[in-house]
């Protein structure tokens, strides 16, 4: 017969000083220990340590804003492993990608990350669907939402300067597309409305060589400088501003009362 | 017959007859008023939000794809790799409406009944995090990432042809998130398609839960109580933003002209291009004295149909029809509703001024780049 005080392996462990020091609350069972597992730790603790019931249902919140933030992880992950063979060149660019996929064992990772971003995408806009439709924008949670728009604008622009750095012609035409957009942005743009009041004489100001498309690209159409500044925007850049946001997010979802809720 | 059905759907894909289908059909799905409830009922387009609803629309999307794969033409861009994300948003917005759709009905029913939302719980009866939440999300990780890696391992990134800046494919896409931005290109010059509805759009949805200041339907999925809101939010998000991807992607072809999902994609198809600006039916066509060289006077009745859609509609609608609403929400919100929403409906209003009257542009100042 078993001995009644014959620990399992997993309560020795949960005493032992190692573990002890690492998760304070030892293992879990209590409902104290429980309640402890979230608060002492710094990752799980942006969860409040009780929900709602409903809060917990897929059916509630389709764990699309979890997701998207997984996948942003995932992306931050392949992407550093993506940075260590990629040179953002016009000499290298193309054949590095190639390499990577040739080259290097298990490599899915230049898929991973691509289809990845293109996955985000669809979180992004399937949780602002789920917002929208159980009416969570409404007040106090006005101002997440409109962090949630901010966030859904930059994961487009996110995506949007990864697709050039491959340096094929699907990548540079369609890079071509997007950024014309900004020649005729108002004022700023040199074909847009507006663009030839901003002169000094005859002397304009915003022409070809200084517009807005001019400084998004380092140049007049889409070259090497451009490939550097995509590359920085959308490694370093943009992922900067992200991570801020989601801190903003995560915070007010806590500080706006945890999940909406029915009263 | 699997030939008429493809030339039925090519013929309806058309922008001009599923865009005006789509526009016609949007207010029986998603009835903003008691009139449009009614037929909405009595046809029983609400079964759409029932479980066999469900079903059809599901095989009805798999049906298309299905035959797609089967055909030629439709082969092509429907098995290109970077086109697989767009039919997973077809498949997961459907399911997402669907289930909303459904959810909200439900709960219709049970606020009706003077019952609580499905949703509802008693504030003291909580569950722990841990483990009730800690688990699902990371079951929910491990099958998603299981999904992506199934995904890359059977479908390669794709990698075309190194970047050649002489040579300009045709046609020539942006990525396709941003097809619908694309697609208003044939509508509006890029200064107004690329600049001013993007910043629009984001601007606009910040400014959503301030102009919405109904209470009601928070933090539950309802319909009724919300009913305005939700079609007009529907109607951008599921018409204006999602429908003309997918026309962006699929429907569009070399020169950006319009193929029907089974065409082939020729390079060489002519599209008589006879736009004509609103300027020119006036002054050439209507009075027949030639254009005046003062560029506001050419241009002044664009001007004043421009005033009159932004600046004076609103006062009009103030006073008669909006008049309750006005006061509800008064002037400053009413202002920006109005702008955003007067914004975004310019959209189709311009597209069945193309596809009607053939009009170019309402304002076309080409010397300033001022095209509208
Ligand atoms: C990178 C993008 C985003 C991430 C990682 C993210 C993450 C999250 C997470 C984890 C939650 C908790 C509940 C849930 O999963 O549904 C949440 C809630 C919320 N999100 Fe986002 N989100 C993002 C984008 C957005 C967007 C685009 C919007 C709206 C336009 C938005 C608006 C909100 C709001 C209002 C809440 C509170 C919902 C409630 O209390 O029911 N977020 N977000």
């Amino acid at each position: 017969m078993e001995n009644k005080n014959k620990k399992s392996f997993l309560e020795r462990m949960g005493e032992s000083q190692v573990w002890k020091s690492i998760i304070r609350s030892g293992v879990p069972r209590s409902r104290r220990q429980r309640m402890q597992a979230i608060l002492g730790s710094v990752f799980l603790h942006l969860h409040p340590a009780r929900i709602p019931k409903h809060a917990v249902k897929i059916g509630y919140t389709w764990c699309m804003g979890g997701l998207s933030f997984f996948l942003f992880i995932v992306l931050t992950i392949t992407g550093i492993l993506l940075m260590f063979y990629y040179r953002p060149t016009v000499e290298y660019a193309y054949t590095d990608i190639i390499d990577m996929t040739e080259q290097v064992p298990l490599g899915i990772m230049r898929e991973l990350h691509r289809w990845g971003a293109h996955a985000m995408v669809l979180t992004v806009w399937l949780h602002m669907l789920r917002v929208f439709m159980t009416g969570s924008y409404k007040p106090p949670r006005e101002f997440n939402w409109g962090v949630g728009v901010l966030l859904m604008t930059l994961t487009l622009f996110l995506s949007f300067t990864g697709y050039l750095l491959p340096w094929d012609q699907l990548a540079i035409w369609a890079i071509t597309v997007g950024t014309n957009m900004a020649r005729a942005h108002p004022f700023i743009g040199h074909e847009g409305p507006g663009a030839s009041l901003l002169a000094i004489g005859d002397i304009n100001l915003v022409h070809a060589g200084s517009d807005v498309r001019f400084a998004l690209l380092g140049g007049r159409f889409v070259g090497e400088a451009s490939l550097l500044r995509f590359y920085v925007l959308h490694c370093i850049g943009v992922p900067f501003i992200v991570m801020i946001l989601m801190a903003v997010h995560f915070w007010r979802i806590r500080k706006d009362g945890g999940i909406s809720g029915p009263l | 017959m699997l030939q008429t059905f493809k030339d039925i759907i090519d013929i309806l894909s058309a922008p001009t007859v599923s865009f005006t289908l789509l526009t016609i059909a949007f207010p029986f799905v998603f009835p903003p008023t008691d009139w449009f409830e009614k037929i909405h009922r009595k046809f029983g387009i609400c079964r759409l939000w029932t479980k066999p609803g469900f079903y059809g629309g599901m095989i009805a999307i798999t049906f298309f794809f299905v035959v797609g794969y089967f055909d030629p033409n439709f082969n092509i861009t429907l098995t290109k790799a970077d086109n697989f994300p767009i039919i997973l948003m077809i498949y997961s917005m459907f399911i997402a409406i669907w289930w909303s759709m459904y959810q909200a009905y439900q709960n219709d029913d049970r606020l009706e009944n003077g019952l609580k939302p499905m949703e509802y719980n008693d504030p003291d009866d909580k569950v722990l995090v841990w483990p009730d939440l800690v688990y699902i999300e990371f079951i929910a990780l491990i099958l998603f990432m299981v999904f992506l890696i199934v995904w890359s391992i059977l479908v390669a990134a794709p990698l075309e042809e190194p970047a050649n800046p002489a040579a300009t494919p045709n046609p020539s896409k942006a990525p396709w998130y941003f097809l619908g931005l694309q697609e208003m290109l044939v509508y509006f010059d890029p200064w107004i398609a690329g600049i001013i509805f993007p910043i629009f759009i984001i601007i606009g949805m910040m400014a959503i839960p301030y102009m919405d200041i109904n209470k009601k339907g928070d933090g539950y999925y309802s319909f009724k109580e919300r009913r305005i809101g939700m079609f007009i939010f529907m109607y951008g998000w599921v018409v204006l933003w999602l429908f003309l991807i997918v026309i962006g992607t699929f429907f569009r072809g070399p020169n950006w002209n319009f193929f029907g999902p089974f065409e082939y994609w020729d390079a060489h198809k002519v599209v008589p291009l006879n736009n004509v600006n609103l300027s020119e039916y006036i002054w050439v066509k209507m009075l027949g004295t030639g254009m005046p060289t003062n560029i506001l006077l050419r241009e002044i009745i664009g001007f004043i149909v421009l005033i009159g859609y932004m600046g004076i509609l609103p006062i009009i609608l103030a006073k008669s029809w909006l008049k309750n609403y006005f006061q509800e929400i008064g002037p400053v919100r009413y202002t920006f509703l109005m702008l955003f929403g007067l914004s975004m409906l310019s959209l189709p209003i311009k597209m069945y001024m193309r596809w009607l009257f053939n009009l170019k542009y309402i304002i076309a100042i080409p010397e300033w780049f001022f095209n509208i």
